[in-house]
């Protein structure tokens, strides 16, 4: 077993409620920070944790913090980022839902490290009704004088609120939801000013994401250095992984990162292997974003190495051999999905939630969308392929905010690792008419159909 | 963009507006339109799940905006409605992870079932079928949205199940 | 501080922008501006036209910028150099964001009244290729009527989004914003109400490209066959200047715009009584003609100086092949005769 510290209380019955959360040590992080420590005692226990942002850019968060500008005299301001949407993750919720006081406390915590008054947590509006036990779990940690008017008799005064979004997963990248928040569309804000100098209501901003705040408690009553001691190397502490897709046991798991990700894939206590007796064709390990691998590349690095699940692992090899963390959103795929179809499916996931902003995203995520759709119903031609190549290259790194490289990297992922696949779809049109093409007949089967011959 | 103009009946109860205005107290008093999400959720919930353009100049002119930086919004988002649409709503994810897990099947099987195509409303009002992107529940595939609740696990009889319970009105759409 | 652009040096004030450093220095390193309007707060950033490649971040860190930066919105630091034309990796981007910009535009120049003064078409003329890669069907918008003054295509648009900004700062009851998102987005008011603010038709001006034209002058000339002379009336309407440019033919005003400066944003905003009402000789006083670029489409009317004959050494040749096939469709009664046509 491995040690967990944001899902050990879980398993107890009413950790929901108030009480149960406060007799099993809840807010001890809070009375701790407030009666011992300083606030900046507090941000640099978690630069010694090495915490790093568990939203998908994995930026070290402590750092993140020392970055908000205290000279201003401006107010300041800790929003969580619960705008949960990459497909593939669905960590937050499960913590917001089952032990949503943690997040709370977290975010006195925090709150309290950064000098912030006044901190929103902003939720997905598909989450409606995780949005209601938070705001009453708000409302009973309020009642119990963790938030308000001097907290504890320490001077320290926050008010904390959830918002609740309103369906568009572009207001999961920072700058956006802080516009989504100020009332406003979604469009990703241009940086420089960064949200630390200049973010809601033009005020100093730290944005996190909730995995990353619910583990500031466990730092602050423990320490920062006991913190960096789990996990490995420059991936420390636990990290939530949201497992789905063909499996035995989706949900999500915490795990000390480093695992080997053959254990975390084949374990009874983590996935169980497969679910069904079809062999396993692919992985994204880090939500629908970064690079998808194919099955050589899954357990083993190209070096050799036993593939982990840490950041640096899993991005050992670079685009070329490698993907990244991310999110932690684990999706598995086995021999009856298709590549292309998926691809597709994921395209057609960024042409919806382009902001439309900017030019690359806004007219590039529709354009591979239509002929990915082409190639998967049959109306591929062979330029396709080095077309989508193309068009991803130009979204890549052009565009104001990371969507448009998070819409690029699995179209040129798919065919990095699985151009077979498509030159299929558009030699043999009438064989992949089916959407299920690949349930009776998995691509292995038919490979040698477009594999180059030596005669 | 040309758009069809749906007539609305309005009623802002007594207990909607003191929702309405525990919201605005949220954030400082200059900063209102801050409110205008959580204040259009209200607002459509207590108003069949649509917004008119009356109804969004109403909530314009409570939070103290032009009418335009309503519309903005309400058409940016994708949860809030334009138009009258279906009592009960069937969002289901469509995105990879549920399509693995045969999500597609299920929204065939459910238009099939109930006479419509996807984004189409029955003739009742009672029903409506869409398909949306990821809403976060990949491991509890295939799913889909009903209200403010997801309805995860499904399977062809759970769908049968869920159409007579909206049938016999035992689905509670919104948690107040 | 002193920045460095393709190697020419300049030095520039604190909080200048890259693009407004290039500006100075002029010419070939200025990078193209499809959204960026430096009388409008808060513009630029989105089109991406305008990306250059940082090759050195400044004397105090040198390193260089990963990405390729927004020039309009990136601030110049001591020591700063920057790769604009001179760089392959930034040419390929503009190519790119022509791309992109093109494959749902209607490319229907040849009936479009910004046609000769269009940004897009000089992007393109410079950026752009002559075949298409993109084969699927353009988007479309239903057509919206904002009223009698301005006529809205949204098929053309560009969501530069130079509009909304000049409804919000220069009016205080904008009506009309961006709606929907993604590819989707649109320009509108979404309940189809007349814009009819006295300074709206700046949004006119200031648009890029033929999304937004004048009613009034709607399919009346081709830009090039007017005739461009500064003017200025005594305009009574507070924030109004007066001074435009009126677009003649023969004796008649056919247009009435802003004055724009060589980057094609105008030097100050006027009003719609000026724009729109004023089209009588007699409402202005005329200053002169007004001078564009030489390469202008505009200037290919030039009338302000006396062109001289250009001979091409193989225009003889290019016309040959020409000429023969006109032969062949020209009628017996009225044959050309080879000789008599390029002597």
């Amino acid at each position: 077993m491995s040690q967990k510290i944001l899902l050990d209380k879980i398993n107890i019955p009413g950790i929901k409620t108030y009480e149960v959360y406060r007799q099993n040590g809840g807010y001890a992080s809070v009375e701790k920070a407030l009666k011992t420590l300083t606030p900046d005692e507090v941000v640099e226990e978690v630069k010694t944790s090495g915490l790093r942002g568990r939203g998908g850019a994995g930026f070290p968060a402590g750092m993140k913090w020392s970055f908000i500008d205290k000279k201003s005299g401006k107010p300041r301001h800790l929003v969580c980022n619960a705008d949960e949407s990459e497909p593939g993750t669905f960590k937050d919720r499960y913590l917001m839902e089952y032990i949503p006081h943690l997040l709370i406390e977290g975010m006195i915590t925090s709150s309290y490290a950064l000098g912030a008054n006044r901190s929103y947590i902003y939720i997905r509006g598909e989450y409606m009704w995780v949005y209601k036990i938070l705001e009453r779990a708000i409302a009973e940690a309020k009642a119990a004088g963790w938030l308000g008017k001097n907290i504890l008799g320490s001077g320290f005064d926050l008010d904390l609120y959830v918002q609740i979004g309103g369906g568009a997963y572009i207001c999961g990248e920072e700058t956006a939801l802080i516009e989504s928040l100020e009332g406003k569309r979604g469009n990703p804000r241009i940086k420089p000013p960064f949200p630390a100098v200049s973010g809601l209501w033009a005020n100093p901003t730290v944005v996190n994401n909730v995995e990353t705040i619910a583990a500031v408690p466990w730092i602050v009553n423990n320490s920062g250095a006991d913190y960096a001691k789990i996990g490995i190397g420059r991936s420390t502490g636990t990290k939530l992984i949201s497992a789905s897709g063909h499996i035995k046991n989706p949900g999500v798991y915490e795990i000390e990162l480093g695992l080997s990700v053959y254990e975390f894939m084949n374990s009874d206590e983590y996935l169980g292997g497969m679910s069904s007796d079809r062999p396993l064709k692919a992985f994204v390990p880090g939500g629908s974003s970064v690079p998808v691998l194919p099955a050589h590349l899954i357990y083993k690095t190209a070096a050799g190495e036993d593939r982990l699940m840490s950041y640096e692992s899993l991005s050992d090899g670079g685009f070329a051999t490698g993907s990244m963390l991310g999110s932690g959103g684990f999706i598995v795929y086995n021999d009856t999905s298709c590549i292309v179809r998926n691809t597709w499916n994921f395209s057609r996931f960024y042409h919806h939630e382009s902001c439309g902003q900017c030019t690359p995203c806004r007219e590039g995520t529709g354009w591979m969308e239509k002929v990915l759709h082409r190639i998967e119903n049959g109306h591929g031609r062979e330029e396709d392929i080095d077309l989508l190549v193309s068009i991803q290259s130009k979204i890549e790194g052009n565009t104001i905010c990371p969507l448009g490289d998070a819409a690029a990297w699995p179209v040129a992922a798919a065919i990095r690792h699985f151009r077979d696949e498509f030159e299929y779809h558009i030699r043999f049109p009438e064989k992949i008419k089916n959407r299920d093409h690949f349930v009776a007949e998995p691509f292995e089967k038919v490979k040698h159909l477009v594999t180059k011959q030596t005669v | 963009m040309e758009r069809t103009h749906y007539k609305q009946e309005i009623n802002m109860t007594e207990a909607l507006m003191s929702r309405i205005n525990e919201l605005i107290s949220h954030y400082p008093e200059d900063k209102r339109k801050s409110a205008l999400l959580p204040v259009l959720h209200e607002v459509q919930d207590a108003h069949d799940n649509w917004l008119s353009i009356e109804l969004q100049d109403k909530v314009a002119e409570i939070l103290l905006i032009k009418p335009v930086e309503v519309y903005e919004v309400v058409t940016f988002y994708t949860m809030f409605n334009q138009r009258p649409i279906g009592k009960y709503m069937f969002e289901f994810c469509q995105t990879s992870p549920c399509c693995l897990n045969g999500v597609e099947d299920l929204m065939d099987y459910t238009c099939e079932k109930l006479g419509v195509g996807i984004g189409e409303t029955t003739a009742d009002g009672l029903f409506e079928v869409r398909g949306v992107e990821c809403l976060g529940a990949c491991g509890y595939a295939p799913m889909m949205q009903l209200g403010d609740f997801y309805k995860e696990h499904l399977t062809k009889e759970k769908v049968d199940q869920l159409i007579a319970d909206c049938k016999d009105d035992k689905i509670i759409l919104h948690d107040k | 501080m002193k920045v460095t652009i393709d190697g020419q040096e300049i030095e520039v004030e604190a909080g200048t922008t890259i693009l407004q450093a290039a500006r100075m220095i002029g010419g070939d390193v200025v990078p193209p501006a499809m959204c960026y309007y430096s009388k409008l707060k808060g513009s630029g950033g989105k089109c991406r036209c305008c990306l250059v490649d940082v090759t050195k971040g400044s004397d105090a860190d040198p390193r260089p910028m990963p990405k390729l930066m927004a020039s309009c919105v990136t601030g110049c630091q001591d020591g700063m150099e920057i790769a604009s034309k001179a760089s392959p990796r930034v040419q390929e981007a503009r190519k790119s964001v022509t791309e992109f910009l093109l494959i749902n535009h209607p490319l229907d120049c040849p009936i479009c009244d910004q046609a000769g003064e269009c940004d897009l078409q000089n992007l393109s003329f410079e950026h752009g290729k002559s075949a298409s890669r993109y084969i699927e069907e353009k988007r479309t918008f239903e057509p919206e009527d904002i009223g009698p003054n301005i006529q809205l295509h949204m098929n053309r648009c560009i969501l530069c989004q130079r509009c909304v900004q000049v409804a919000d700062q220069l009016t205080d009851d904008r009506v009309h914003g961006v709606m929907d998102r993604g590819d989707h987005a649109n320009i509108s008011t979404c309940i189809s109400k007349a814009i009819t603010n006295e300074f709206s038709g700046n949004m006119i001006d200031v648009c890029p490209v033929g999304a937004l034209t004048d009613k009034t002058f709607r399919f009346k000339s081709r830009v090039w066959f007017n005739k461009p002379y500064n003017a200025h009336r005594e305009c009574t309407t507070p924030g109004c200047c007066g001074k435009t440019t009126v677009w003649m033919f023969g004796n008649e005003i056919q247009r009435v715009t802003g004055r724009k400066d060589e980057f094609h944003e105008v030097e100050e905003f006027i009003c719609n009584t000026c724009r729109f009402d004023k089209k009588e000789l007699t409402d202005w006083v005329i200053e002169g003609p007004r001078e564009f670029e030489k390469d202008s489409v505009i200037n290919q009317n030039n009338y302000t100086q006396k062109l001289e004959k250009v001979e091409i050494a193989t225009e003889k040749n290019i016309l040959l092949g020409r000429d023969q096939d006109r032969k062949k469709i020209s009628m017996a009664s009225n044959p050309l005769d080879i000789n008599t046509q390029n002597s």
